[in-house]
């Protein structure tokens, strides 16, 4: 009888101990991760959440008030434009210096300088890449102040106050900060790529594009397909940015879900609608998550 | 040797007791504003320490932090009902903070204390409940850069807006980046639309308001956009009016590069010290022509008000008076460089600086108006209007559609 309760004892202490040894982890990602996220979904389903103490039951009505403001699928629209345009910048770029800095035609010691250079947009911070963006396109800028030398505009242009030309001007400044992220994954991954492939292709008589179609490509494949998962579920949430160089303006050209959801909770003080945008980005990210991590167990 | 003594014993529990009794009749008023950080370091704590020595029995506790993270603390402190006993305010806050019941009515208080209400300059009303003083005033002139002016020909400063127009058109020179005017309509700061646009409606004696809501498709407020349409037709604004943003505007000025700009008299040491050689002058907001009556001065405050949950509203009502009493309200305007909140207050820089001087005559001379004090969601008022700013600068719709659309979206919020 008595080892028998032992034994049960014993077998209750095994099941218990692997969650006592998770439970400090599970405790910070519940307090951190999991209660904030509760809490603004409860304010998404409540009419002046925060602002009132006794918010009452407010259904669906805030996620169906976004759902018919035009703003919000502009905002999504521009998200996605900004979105999609750095990820495959971001990864062009990153490809190409990459491949430059792998590249043995290029003299040591011009390689190291490139790559402190190529490098560089990555140690700055996005308020100081906004502010760089700001005074270089500008309207009395350096950028407008060379491109007029050159002959290649006749005007000065307003690249961030001009509707035409935000969105693209944010767009860029996004993709010059991003794309070192791209470059170091990709450089690691060319130089874990057997030099025989490529010593086999040249036996084979392979021109560099083949070999860069059919090798280089195939083995970076992996990195790229992470990465730019990875850049996508980012930039999508992209503010600061966005916020110091155009505040999402002009009228609303670069308005993105982030500078929406934004105006909302500290611009009209409606923390219910806010809320339910930040579900919105929330469930965007998720799936674009789940996507991520299917692929990675494929792996 | 020492040994306790019974009549030691005794005497420890009296001192004991009394110290503790005069700590529990203590009151503590909590006072958060975002003042302390913009004032020179320990001033408003001395201030609030003479406020003890004047007042044995009440303490005071500053909560200060930047303006936009008070902004955040109050909103939320008024839903939560933590609100602090007494709070600094902005104008643009309180229908919010109000509609929230957050804040006193001080009518009864000034009753009660048989208060001065001609000693202040403004009480700021919600549904007939007073609910603000401003404390301190910034006013926001008109900056001339005096040599591009007189580099143009510009002899007389602008008194009109036509005047203005014709000066603005003079000064600018944009072969050499020089413009008359600048206008910075940042929807990241939307608040241009208050101090570059709506001033000029106000310092007309006008209002963009009508029984309580807002009148946007008024004449003044049309003529208002009609004239600085004129003024970006003739090419006299710098460009990058949608983005930018009034730190911006005052380098422009500084460096030379815009010959006029509406902005805050708090300004006036910043651009000193930016550029010492620079010769300006202030004058009062142009206005229509003919218009001869008392010109509204755009302003914005550092505003005080109580908690309505407060357990201390008698000691915090001391508090928001002595703050507003002729002598303090003056010391405290000389620190931050500011306006009286007490009508009879005279700050001791304005007899000292001849800049100062001159905008306090002209703050003398007229009156402080700022509409979108007391109006809900302010700030999102003007982000919305200063969307239709930006449509009818870029030539997609005219003033009078601008106008419409405006009104239409701000009537969703009334």
């Amino acid at each position: 009888m008595n080892r028998q309760k032992r034994s049960r004892h014993h077998r209750l202490k095994r099941a218990v101990a692997p969650y006592l040894y998770l439970s400090p982890s599970l405790v910070i990602i519940g307090l951190l991760m999991l209660l904030p996220m509760v809490t603004v979904i409860g304010y998404s389903f409540q009419n002046s959440a925060v602002l009132r103490r006794d918010p009452s039951f407010a259904g669906l009505k805030h996620y169906q008030a976004i759902f018919a403001d035009p703003v919000f699928w502009a905002s999504l629209w521009h998200t996605l434009y900004f979105t999609c345009m750095s990820v495959v910048f971001h990864m062009t770029i990153g490809m190409i210096f990459a491949l430059m800095l792998n590249s043995d035609r290029i003299n040591p010691t011009l390689r190291n300088i490139l790559r402190v250079l190529y490098i560089l947009p990555w140690l700055f911070t996005a308020v100081i890449i906004a502010v760089i963006w700001r005074l270089l396109l500008e309207p009395n800028g350096v950028v407008n102040s060379i491109l007029m030398q050159l002959g290649l505009i006749g005007s000065k242009i307003e690249w961030f106050s001009s509707p035409e030309t935000a969105l693209h001007a944010v767009t860029f400044a996004n993709i010059w900060a991003g794309y070192p992220l791209f470059m170091v994954s990709l450089l690691a991954g060319l130089q874990g790529i057997p030099k025989d492939f490529y010593e086999a292709a040249d036996i084979d008589g392979a021109k560099a594009y083949q070999k860069l179609i059919f090798i280089t490509i195939p083995q970076l494949m992996p990195i790229i397909i992470s990465i730019s998962l990875l850049d996508f579920i980012w930039t999508m949430q992209v503010f600061p940015l966005i916020w110091i160089t155009t505040g999402g303006g002009p009228i609303y050209s670069t308005e993105v879900l982030s500078t929406y959801t934004y105006k909302l909770a500290f611009s009209s003080y409606n923390l219910s609608q806010a809320a339910a945008s930040a579900v919105i980005i929330l469930l965007i990210s998720l799936g674009l998550t789940l996507f991520y991590i299917r692929y990675q167990k494929a792996r | 040797m020492f040994r306790i003594q019974p009549a030691m014993l005794k005497i420890a529990a009296a001192a004991w007791l009394l110290g503790a009794t005069s700590a529990m009749a203590d009151t503590t008023l909590e006072f958060t504003q975002w003042w302390e950080p913009e004032l020179p370091a320990g001033s408003l704590r001395a201030i609030m320490n003479d406020f003890e020595a004047a007042n044995p029995g009440i303490k005071v506790t500053l909560v200060s932090g930047p303006y936009a993270t008070t902004r955040d603390q109050i909103s939320v402190g008024a839903a939560t009902g933590t609100l602090s006993d007494v709070v600094g305010l902005d104008g643009a806050w309180v229908n919010n903070l109000n509609a929230q019941n957050a804040l006193a009515d001080m009518n009864p208080m000034m009753d009660a204390s048989r208060f001065d209400k001609t000693q202040v300059a403004d009480i700021i009303k919600v549904d007939g409940k007073a609910v603000m003083f401003p404390v301190a005033s910034f006013v926001y002139p008109v900056f001339v850069n005096l040599d591009l002016a007189a580099q143009a020909g510009v002899t007389k400063l602008p008194s009109t807006r036509a005047e203005f127009l014709e000066a603005a058109k003079k000064m600018t020179h944009a072969d050499k980046n020089q413009y008359g005017w600048v206008l910075p309509l940042s929807l990241q700061t939307p608040s241009g639309v208050q101090n570059d646009m709506m001033s000029w409606v106000w310092a007309s004696g006008q209002s963009m308001m009508a029984g309580g809501k807002p009148a946007l498709e008024g004449k003044p407020v049309v003529d208002m956009l009609t004239f600085v349409k004129s003024l970006n037709d003739a090419g006299t604004i710098s460009p990058g009016i949608a983005t930018k943003t009034e730190q911006e505007k005052v380098e422009e000025f500084v460096n030379d590069r815009v010959g006029m700009m509406i902005d805050s008299l708090a300004h006036v040491n910043l651009i000193r010290k930016r550029n010492p050689k620079l010769n300006f002058d202030l004058i009062p907001v142009p206005v229509v022509e003919g218009y001869t009556g008392k010109r509204g001065l755009p302003y914005a405050s550092w505003g005080i008000g109580i908690s309505a949950g407060s357990k201390h509203q008698e000691e915090a009502w001391k508090l928001v008076q002595y703050l507003m009493s002729e002598k303090v309200n003056a010391k405290l305007v000389s620190l931050a460089n500011a306006f009286p909140g007490n009508v009879k207050a005279k700050p001791d820089f304005v007899t000292a600086d001849k800049a100062f001087g001159k905008a306090f005559e002209i703050f003398k001379t007229g009156y402080l108006a700022n509409e979108f004090t007391g109006l809900p969601v302010a700030e999102d008022l003007m982000t919305q209007f200063d969307v239709q700013a930006q449509k009818m600068l870029t030539g997609e719709q005219s003033p009078e559609q601008a106008a419409a659309n405006a009104q239409k979206g701000w009537m969703a919020k009334f």
